[in-house]
């Protein structure tokens, strides 16, 4: 399905729109002048509506100030805050936030194995309440289709994300946002609803058609409800989990035709701003990608008295060295996506670039160009990071080219990456096609400190899980989980559920094992190539883990997208989420290519060997008189006729 | 009267191609030529069915992701940057095919995933594939006959789902499969007459599979001069790819066909036809619903969920179940130790339990 995008079209209805605003406030002004509220109001917001419809630089250069540090060297810059606001007043909270907001962002981290991770935001904020008698019905920002669907299906949070590849921790460190292999479906649904199964398999169905995904696999053999694991990351107070419902299908792929609906749902499309970059035939040469759409109600504003929607769309990417980077290191704009920058997006308000250079305090592991006078820090992964921050709505970014191609020339690179606080490892053990054992392996890399673990594993139903053979091991001892739940599976009906917390010891590798038993399928169930063996979903370990730096908790502050996905609630500590990677397991398999031949043969063993069998057991000899010859005969016969004995 | 214009308002198409594994890459190859030809003459990814049974651009095997070329040293990528498929891997199966074409797909089926059509469309099927003499395979297990395709094709006249429906298939065997056809209305050309094999075009050594077959690969060429508005006619289409460049000889049926091939034109099915209406009066557009300040009712602050409450999941109570009259087992279980019970004390005993 097209969805049209004019976007021309919106931008000339939204000028035409506000600059009817501004003339209506200021009426209201000159009339209602006693009013004590509207005189206050008033004027800051008609100065800031006629801010915005003259000259969308000044409003905008009020908002970079705050967080824009003019050359200050990172080491000089630890003050304790981590976003540096020099002027306080300077967020002004008067200026009036358009009904929906559109930012883009995009982060680039250079990586030491010589790999570059880039990681596309666009979020929507939108201030409106789909769960409203009177319907939404007009749309600018926000893409009608996704709302459309929140309404109807009465969704609270939704999360998908479709990946191709699998992250690999030890030599990438922790994404900003975590995805499994194939397709992952996670919603809350709202506490109205009375039918969340049915709404469940209807708005899988619909998404499979918004995504060009088969998504429609999704069904009761798949789906579980977790307990204790992914608590909504929106506001709200209600933690039932009875409207949550979480599937994985680890085979979906990811190709062109998700993408080409995903970039549709932005409202640039893919012509103007950072999803210019977004070309299909360089995003899926590439080790890790990944694509997501998250939908979630949050804070309007520091008070936190009433709810907009968020739609934050993702895209990570890790380009390869030897793949996509040619074995060189050095990696520009145009080296990795085949185009260059060239306008911001029209609609958007913020739209930024930050490269991570923390590790380049004197330029000894990449060299930057263009140079940009804009810094900025954020405490992202329990860490503090220094960022070089291009603005595409200054003109001056894109210098006399009028284009902005970056270029990270690598250097040779010195030192180890920290090594991450906590990752985990799954594998299959065993030999035949009859048993085997899951192993989850779980790292905690930490000198000193433990933090609890929670570990989400959803099993398919035909591998029948022996739950008596768990063992949780730590340093060679064993580890007790202080929360188990465990819903045993039903043949095809329901998967297994085991959702453990676990403290990890520190500096230690935790240990899980489970045995399982391989089911034999139904011949109709078997996929048209089974021989290529079924997939587990992967493990998810949610886990607070001790950070190096105060987290910042004051959720509602203006802060770079990636840094502001996980709300944090505690200062020492920051959520992280951890896939392992998804097994593929050989289940006993019929040969499905000589069925005539099979019967054949198989009929003529038994009939042989059962029917020689069963003729030893059951036959029985009688002695018989040899027969007479011919002439005997008739006199026999003559004899009997006259009634003489034979002969 | 001889009605020489079709009469149809819409174009639809369905594309399926449906074999499984790398070494069918032509197959999709195939499929994505017609597709791409069928979008740039005007049907809109809305009115395309598009069917496709196994990732090739996406392959792990694939030297260049996200392409699927059509010509030996990757000239053409017939897979673009904007392409929609609404069936693929798993989803194409015969029943999901039957079902798209009559229209009986279950409640919850998106709108990309259905075949909207009317009484007043044409619609272009496209098959691919390995087939034999009267029957095509869908991803290496299962088949679809021609009887069952031809009765498909009745149930859709007998619910006016088509005007006029152009069937093109490019097997082994093809013409086996529109030998059944009993539907009027009804034009098939196939790649190979039976008993004759269909054959591939050019391996691509760099990717190592032959791309396309040569049925397709001149219809693409041959499509590649049509643009929206031109005359050329259904004879031409049945020249396509003679026995000299096809090496099988093509086919074609056109005795359910109400209206002579010569007048039928190419656009008729491979293009789109949008009705424009023009008018004059104006039109009053209402004003958005007015979103009411909700500002003052709420005055409870809201907050983040905690993303971990350790506390709150170690005391977490379990979860009252629904409670569920006993299973028949049970019930059965319980009767029979009654009984054994009655049986061996005898029933005089019972008054000591009541």
């Amino acid at each position: 399905m097209a969805a049209h995008r004019c976007s021309f079209s919106a931008v000339l209805f939204a000028l035409w729109g506000l600059s009817l605003l501004t003339v209506a406030r200021g009426q209201e002004a000159t009339l209602e002048g006693n009013d004590r509220t509207a005189v206050v109001d008033n004027p800051e917001s008609v100065a800031g509506a006629a801010e915005q419809a003259a000259g969308q630089p000044a409003a905008e250069d009020r908002r970079w100030e705050a967080t824009a540090v003019e050359e200050v060297s990172p080491t000089e810059a630890g003050g304790g805050s981590d976003s540096p606001a020099p002027k306080p007043a300077a967020s002004p909270p008067s200026v009036p936030r358009p009904k929906d907001d559109f930012q883009e962002e995009l982060v680039i981290r250079p990586l030491h194995s010589g790999d570059i991770y880039t990681s596309f935001q666009f979020r929507t904020l939108w201030e409106t309440d789909f769960t409203r008698e009177n319907k939404v019905s007009h749309y600018r920002l926000f893409p009608k289709s996704l709302g459309q669907v929140i309404s109807k299906f009465s969704v609270r949070e939704l999360h998908i994300s479709f990946t191709q590849g699998y992250w690999r921790t030890m030599q990438w460190g922790q994404p900003y946002l975590p995805s499994p292999p194939g397709a992952e479906l996670w919603v809350w649904f709202q506490d109205s609803l009375t039918d969340v199964d049915g709404t469940w398999k209807e708005l899988t169905n619909v998404l499979s058609g918004i995504f060009c995904a088969s998504l429609n696999f999704i069904d009761s053999t798949n789906t579980v409800q977790p307990s204790a694991s992914f608590k909504p990351l929106g506001i709200g107070n209600v933690t039932d989990h009875r409207f949550l419902r979480y599937a994985t299908l680890p085979r979906e792929i990811v190709c062109t035709e998700n993408l080409t609906p995903w970039k549709k749902l932005l409202p640039c499309g893919s012509k103007a701003g950072l999803a210019v970059l977004l070309k299909s035939e360089k995003l899926f040469h590439s080790s890790f990608h990944s694509q997501a759409v998250h939908i979630r109600p949050v804070c309007k504003d520091d008070q936190c008295k009433t709810t907009s929607w968020e739609l934050r769309q993702t895209l990570n990417v890790v380009f390869d060295l030897h793949n996509s980077g040619q074995g060189k290191n050095e990696w520009s704009l145009f080296k990795m996506f085949s185009r260059t920058l060239t306008e911001a997006c029209p609609v958007a308000s913020s739209s930024k670039i930050y490269i991570d250079i923390t590790d380049n305090s004197q330029g000894e592991q990449f060299e930057l160009s263009p140079a940009t006078p804009l810094l900025s820090q954020a405490v992202v992964l329990g860490d503090r990071r220094t960022f070089s921050v291009y603005d595409l709505t200054q003109q001056i970014t894109f210098g006399t080219m009028r284009s902005l191609n970056l270029l990270i020339r690598g250097k040779s690179s010195q030192g180890d990456m920290l090594r991450p606080l906590l990752h985990a490892e799954r594998y299959v053990a065993g030999y035949g096609l009859q048993t085997g054992e899951i192993h989850t392996l779980m790292y905690n890399n930490h000198p000193y400190r433990s933090f609890p673990v929670l570990l989400l594993d959803s099993v398919p139903w035909y591998l029948r899980l022996y739950i008596h053979t768990l063992t949780v091991t730590s340093k060679g001892k064993d580890n007790k989980p202080s929360y188990i739940h465990y819903q045993p599976s039903k043949d095809r009906v329901r998967p297994h559920l085991l959702e453990m917390l676990v403290q990890l010891p520190p500096n230690s590798v935790t240990e899980v094992t489970l045995q399982f038993e391989r089911a034999l399928l139904k011949w109709t169930e078997y996929t048209p190539d089974p021989n290529h063996g079924f997939y587990v979903g992967s493990s998810v370990i949610s886990s607070l883990v001790p950070s190096i730096v105060a987290m910042d908790t004051n959720n509602s502050r203006e802060r770079p997208l990636f840094s502001s996905f996980f709300p944090s609630k505690e200062e020492s500590s920051y959520f992280v989420r951890v896939y392992t990677e998804p097994l593929l397991v050989n289940l006993p398999t019929p040969d499905f290519s000589m069925p005539y031949n099979v019967i054949c043969l198989t009929c003529t063993v038994v009939a042989v060997g059962y029917g020689s069998l069963y003729n030893l057991l059951t036959r029985s000899f009688q002695i018989e008189e040899p027969s007479p010859g011919l002439a005997k005969r008739i006199a026999n016969i003559i004899r009997k006729m006259r009634g003489v004995p034979p002969l | 009267y001889i009605n020489i214009y079709s009469g149809h308002t819409n174009n639809w198409a369905v594309l399926v191609c449906t074999s499984r594994f790398w070494f069918n890459y032509r197959h999709v190859a195939n499929t994505l030529s017609v597709y791409r030809s069928v979008k740039r003459l005007g049907i809109p990814d809305s009115h395309i069915v598009l069917m496709l049974a196994d990732d090739m651009a996406c392959n792990h095997r694939n030297p260049k992701p996200a392409t699927v070329f059509s010509h030996k040293n990757m000239e053409l990528n017939v897979y673009g940057d904007d392409v929609e498929v609404d069936y693929r891997g798993y989803e194409v199966t015969v029943e999901n095919f039957l079902r798209i074409l009559t229209g009986r797909l279950p409640p919850s089926t998106p709108r990309s995933k259905r075949l909207l059509s009317d009484d007043r469309s044409n619609i272009l099927i496209y098959l691919t594939g390995h087939g034999g003499n009267g029957f095509l395979k869908f991803q290496d297990s299962e088949e679809i006959s021609n009887v069952e395709l031809a009765d498909a094709f009745e149930q859709m006249w007998q619910k006016r789902r088509y005007n006029e429906l152009l069937f093109i298939i490019d097997t082994c065997q093809g013409a086996s499969m529109y030998e059944r056809f009993y539907s009027p209305n009804l034009m098939a050309l196939a790649s190979s007459q039976v008993g004759e094999d269909s054959l591939s075009h050019q391996p691509d050594l760099a990717i190592g599979v032959h791309l396309m077959d040569r049925y397709t690969f001149y219809l693409l060429e041959f499509l590649e001069d049509i643009h929206p508005a031109s005359k050329t006619n259904m004879n031409d289409l049945f020249k396509v790819c003679p026995k000299s460049q096809c090496v099988s000889t093509p086919g074609h049926r056109t005795d359910l066909f109400l209206r002579d091939p010569g007048s039928v034109l190419i656009t008729d099915f491979f293009g789109s036809v949008r009705k424009v209406e023009l008018t004059m009066e104006t039109i009053n557009l209402t004003d958005p619903i007015e979103q009411l300040e909700s500002g003052e009712l709420q005055k409870e602050m809201h907050t983040y969920a905690d993303q971990l409450p350790v506390s709150e999941i170690i005391h977490q109570k379990p979860k009252q179940k629904d409670w569920h009259p006993p299973d028949g087992f049970i019930l059965g279980l319980w009767t029979l130790i009654l009984l054994v019970f009655f049986q061996t004390y005898g029933v005089k005993h019972l008054k000591h339990i009541f």
